[in-house]
């Protein structure tokens, strides 16, 4: 994992900047790369150590059915609530533990608006709020994301196979 | 009950009937063979050329012309006769699963004709099923196929397929070979190339028995794709392994040397993959041809079938693997087929794929009942019989744990170990293993008789008793089940962006995995064949959220126009709270897109009822293009506006509807600075209104507690809603609009008109 880190740290820094990830070609391409370079900075910082660096990724660990079932299950970085933080981290671009409107809109539009006009990305917006908005206060907080997604297999889903 | 029971007597006339007429057929054919020395006919032959006619007959019996295509018919219905019977009663299909009935049926129906016939007049010909009865259902298994769970496991079906398939018939032909020399079958004359070849004719598993077996288990899907899968694809390894077993056994066992080896393994890469190019080959014709049959949308959905019924037969013809041809015919036209073609047309295929599919198994499953009560094939050899139920089973459960043990190690998410074990006893040996039976030849194969009779014990155990235990067993195992999937939009949405992320990630960390590949094939899905295979229009609509989203809208549509019925009488929909937020809108936007429309206010009963000038523009659409629609369905469109999707059907029947806009000339414009404007730029400021309004409307909905104020619009309405208010307020006119359930379309125009022009 070091050699990686090593490899992306261009200028030998001990420490990542966003020039580094944007460096990687394939990133640019991805229509949320920003974002996912967003969820590598946080709290505000200008660099990635290599902690952090790890840390981020161990995210996407398959999770270890077998292992612990009792509640040592949460502390786990691979745990399924830590993955859908993460997710929910790429939504909510603020930080302010709900995902607004707007912030759904800017991801459908990053992700879809090409192929679909902005009248649509709006209704589609709007009704996936309205599917997952139990509260109704418009937004979608934490519990209703994990909520909305409890059928989805995000093991599978987020999980990267060489990080065993 | 009784309709049960008249049935049941019904059937057994006709069986009775057709036994009688199959008995009558043939006996007609001895004599008319015999009568054609020159002695005048009875009346019973019919038809020319039976003898010459001394007067003229006004009514002949003409049995002979037509008797083919009459027990085909007859059969036909029969067997559709059969498992109506059988689904009649619930209760017994629960345990008991269609196919274990339907052969049991086939049993009873043999055993009839058995009775009048004495002899077995009819049997599951292997020309007919190869070439009649099986493309379909291999047709409509392709076309169904979940292509993505298809393909992300497609590393694990096709080591099972390949491999699995190999074990399985080189471990039985070579133990019932030891067995055989260990003397434990007694005196029969087969010899190990033999052996072989039977054990490659019973290796396979059946797709028809998978899928109706587990048709009713619903076990979840990774297991239930990989079962079905190795089922599908392990056609190419059966074709080649029947055909060089069989070149061999003619060959003899001398002229075996590594040449022919060799020509083997190849044959089976060329199998294999000829077969499966010839599919893609054919995909790629289909879906180029939807593409341009816009004008005779009438008989599009006849081309599927037809296309893929000549892919079947063009790799039949080369000697290829048809049922892989088939099977990626359908894999790769289904996605692009269903984008170019009419939605009706979609649903015709779908649908009339289905009716042939399983049309096509439950005449499947009773003949191979009926082929059962022959005494002509009966060879019983217990040795032989048993020890090959045996090693299948055995040998089944053996390859499968052993294969998927070593998969296990590079799969992200392992299978576990009940699964294997479903997956084993998933393993179903049905018609294909028996329609290769009946092809052996008896001449280099003595014993055919006896492999016949073991094929068809082996395919009776399979079918009926590991179908009848198979739910048990799944139940008793607690295997994961397929989970109900309902669809909602923010699961899409996330599933998309954990495609995402999971392609950046594994970018960051330089290694290419799984996620790469499926982006890169993405790429170039989107930039080559799209535009090549799809329809320019339906390319725009090309995304799975959007799919989701259009599904979800149509629902709803269908759930509001089944509720509508439901209801019947008018409610009068409550709107006020709408007008706040309407009153933003409005003032800015619509006076310029419709000034001579505008907002309607009802007075009834002390509550606000709008119509707003979309409104009446819908009416009016309505009335002009769907001539005889109630307003009824305005009713209801107004009723919806309370729910949350009611939005979504307005939203639906607004882009129907402003398709067809396009003829429609506004007869009514009041104001003349309106002449100039182009029409489709109006449309176009009226469509985004519109969606703004509905906007409002919703937001406004959620949150707004309805005041009950009368809302005075601008003051350029001001005067033309005041001197309308008095006649708003009586409403004889348009209250009676509101109150009656079915209004002619030429009183719309009227009310539409008068209303208009009165100002």
């Amino acid at each position: 994992m070091f050699i990686l880190f090593e490899s992306l740290d261009r200028d030998n820094r001990g420490c990542l900047s966003p020039d580094d990830f944007e460096a990687l070609g394939g990133l640019a391409m991805n229509p949320i790369g920003g974002r996912i370079m967003e969820a590598f900075f946080s709290s505000g910082q200008d660099t990635v150590d290599f902690s952090s660096f790890v840390r981020i990724l161990a995210h996407f660990r398959p999770t270890d059915r077998n292992r612990n079932k009792e509640g040592a299950q949460q502390e786990l970085p691979s745990s399924r609530t830590r993955k859908l933080k993460f997710a929910f981290q790429l939504y909510d671009m603020d930080r302010d533990g709900k995902i607004s409107r707007e912030e759904l809109l800017q991801v459908l539009r990053a992700m879809l608006g090409l192929q679909v006009t902005e009248e649509q990305l709006q209704s589609i917006a709007e009704r996936a709020i309205q599917e997952a908005d139990l509260d109704k206060d418009d937004a979608i907080s934490f519990d209703e994301f994990k909520k909305s997604l409890e059928k989805t297999d995000i093991d599978t889903k987020m999980s990267v196979s060489f990080l065993k | 009950m009784a309709t049960l029971w008249r049935f049941t007597l019904f059937l057994c006339m006709l069986l009775m009937a057709c036994g009688g007429l199959s008995l009558a057929s043939k006996e007609a054919k001895t004599r008319s063979s015999q009568t054609e020395t020159g002695t005048h006919n009875t009346t019973e032959e019919g038809g020319h050329g039976a003898g010459p006619i001394t007067t003229l007959p006004i009514v002949t019996w003409k049995w002979d012309h037509i008797s083919v295509q009459y027990l085909v018919a007859l059969w036909v219905l029969v067997c559709w006769l059969c498992k109506l019977l059988i689904e009649a009663n619930h209760n017994v299909t629960n345990y008991i699963p269609e196919s274990a009935l339907l052969i049991c049926s086939g049993f009873i129906l043999g055993g009839m004709i058995w009775g009048a016939d004495k002899v077995q007049t009819f049997s599951l010909n292997p020309t007919v099923f190869f070439y009649f009865l099986l493309p379909q259902i291999i047709l409509d298994s392709g076309y169904h196929m979940p292509n993505k769970l298809f393909f992300t496991n497609l590393g694990a079906i096709l080591i099972h397929a390949v491999i699995g398939t190999c074990w399985n018939a080189a471990s039985l032909g070579l133990s019932l070979w030891g067995c055989h020399m260990g003397g434990a079958m007694g005196d029969l004359d087969i010899g190990l190339l033999q052996y072989l070849l039977f054990g490659s004719l019973m290796a396979a598993v059946d797709p028809v028995a998978v899928l109706a077996v587990f048709d009713q288990v619903h076990v979840n899907e990774v297991l239930f794709i990989i079962v079905f899968g190795e089922s599908l694809l392990n056609d190419g390894v059966t074709v080649v392994l029947f055909n060089v077993f069989d070149a061999f056994v003619s060959l003899g066992g001398g002229r075996i040397n590594a040449a022919e080896i060799i020509k083997g393994i190849v044959s089976f890469f060329v199998v294999a993959f000829g077969g499966s190019l010839v599919g893609i080959a054919f995909g790629i014709l289909i879906s180029l041809l939807t593409r341009c049959t816009k004008n005779i949308q009438i008989i599009e959905p006849g081309f599927i079938f037809v296309m893929g019924y000549l892919s079947y037969l063009t790799a039949e013809m080369l000697s290829l693997s048809a049922i892989l041809s088939t099977t990626f015919c359908g894999v790769l036209c289904q996605k692009y087929v269903r984008a170019n073609m009419d939605e009706s047309s979609v649903q015709t295929v779908k649908y009339a794929m289905k009716v042939f599919a399983n049309g096509s198994e439950t005449i499947i499953f009773v003949f191979l009942g009926i082929s059962a009560i022959d005494k002509v094939i009966w060879v019983w050899n217990t040795g032989f019989i048993l020890l090959t139920v045996f090693f299948v089973f055995v040998y089944r459960f053996i390859g499968v744990f052993f294969l998927q043990w070593i998969l296990n190690r590079y799969r992200l998410v392992p299978v576990e170990l009940m699964d294997m074990v479903i997956m084993s006893y998933g393993g179903l040996r049905g018609a294909v293993a028996y329609g290769l039976a009946v092809l052996l030849d008896e001449k280099k194969i003595k014993e055919k008789n006896l492999m016949i009779c073991t094929t068809l014990i082996v395919v009776y155990f399979t079918v009926i008793l590991q179908g009848i235990t198979m739910k048990p067993l799944v139940m008793w195992l607690k295997v994961k089940r397929a989970a109900v999937a309902e669809v909602s939009l923010l699961e899409k949405i996330t599933n998309k962006m954990f495609n995402h992320t999971l392609v950046a990630i594994e970018d960051i960390s330089g290694q290419i995995g799984d996620n790469y590949f499926r982006s890169k094939w993405r790429h170039f899905e989107e930039k080559w064949m799209t535009p090549f295979l799809m329809k320019p229009s339906a390319r725009k609509k090309q995304d799975d959220v959007f799919d989701v989203f259009h599904q979800l809208n149509l629902k709803d549509a269908m759930e509001y126009v089944t509720e509508g019925e439901r209801r019947g009488s008018l409610e009068f929909v409550r709107n006020d709270s709408a007008i706040l937020d309407f009153k933003k809108k409005l003032e800015s936007e619509y006076t310029e897109a419709m000034p001579d429309i505008p907002p309607y206010m009802i007075h009834d009963d002390g509550n606000l009822i709008l119509i707003a000038p979309l409104e009446i523009y819908l009416i009016r659409k309505l009335a002009d293009h769907i001539p005889s629609v109630s307003l009824e369905m305005h009713e209801q469109t107004m009723k919806a506006m309370r729910e949350p999707e009611a939005v979504d059907v307005h939203h639906l029947l607004d882009q129907h509807l402003y398709k067809s806009r396009k003829q429609y000339r506004h007869g009514f414009s009041r104001s003349d600075f309106k002449i100039n404007r182009d029409e489709k730029e109006v449309q176009e400021i009226f469509q985004r209104t519109m969606r703004n309004r509905l906007e409002s409307f919703k937001s406004a909905k959620m949150g707004v507690s309805p005041p009950k104020t009368l809302v005075k619009y601008s003051k350029k309405e001001q005067a033309v809603t005041d001197s309308c208010n008095g006649r708003e307020k009586g409403h004889p006119k348009y209250g009676h609009l509101r109150c009656s359930t079915h209004l002619p379309f030429q009183r719309v125009k009227q009310l539409g008109k008068s209303w208009f022009k009165g100002r």
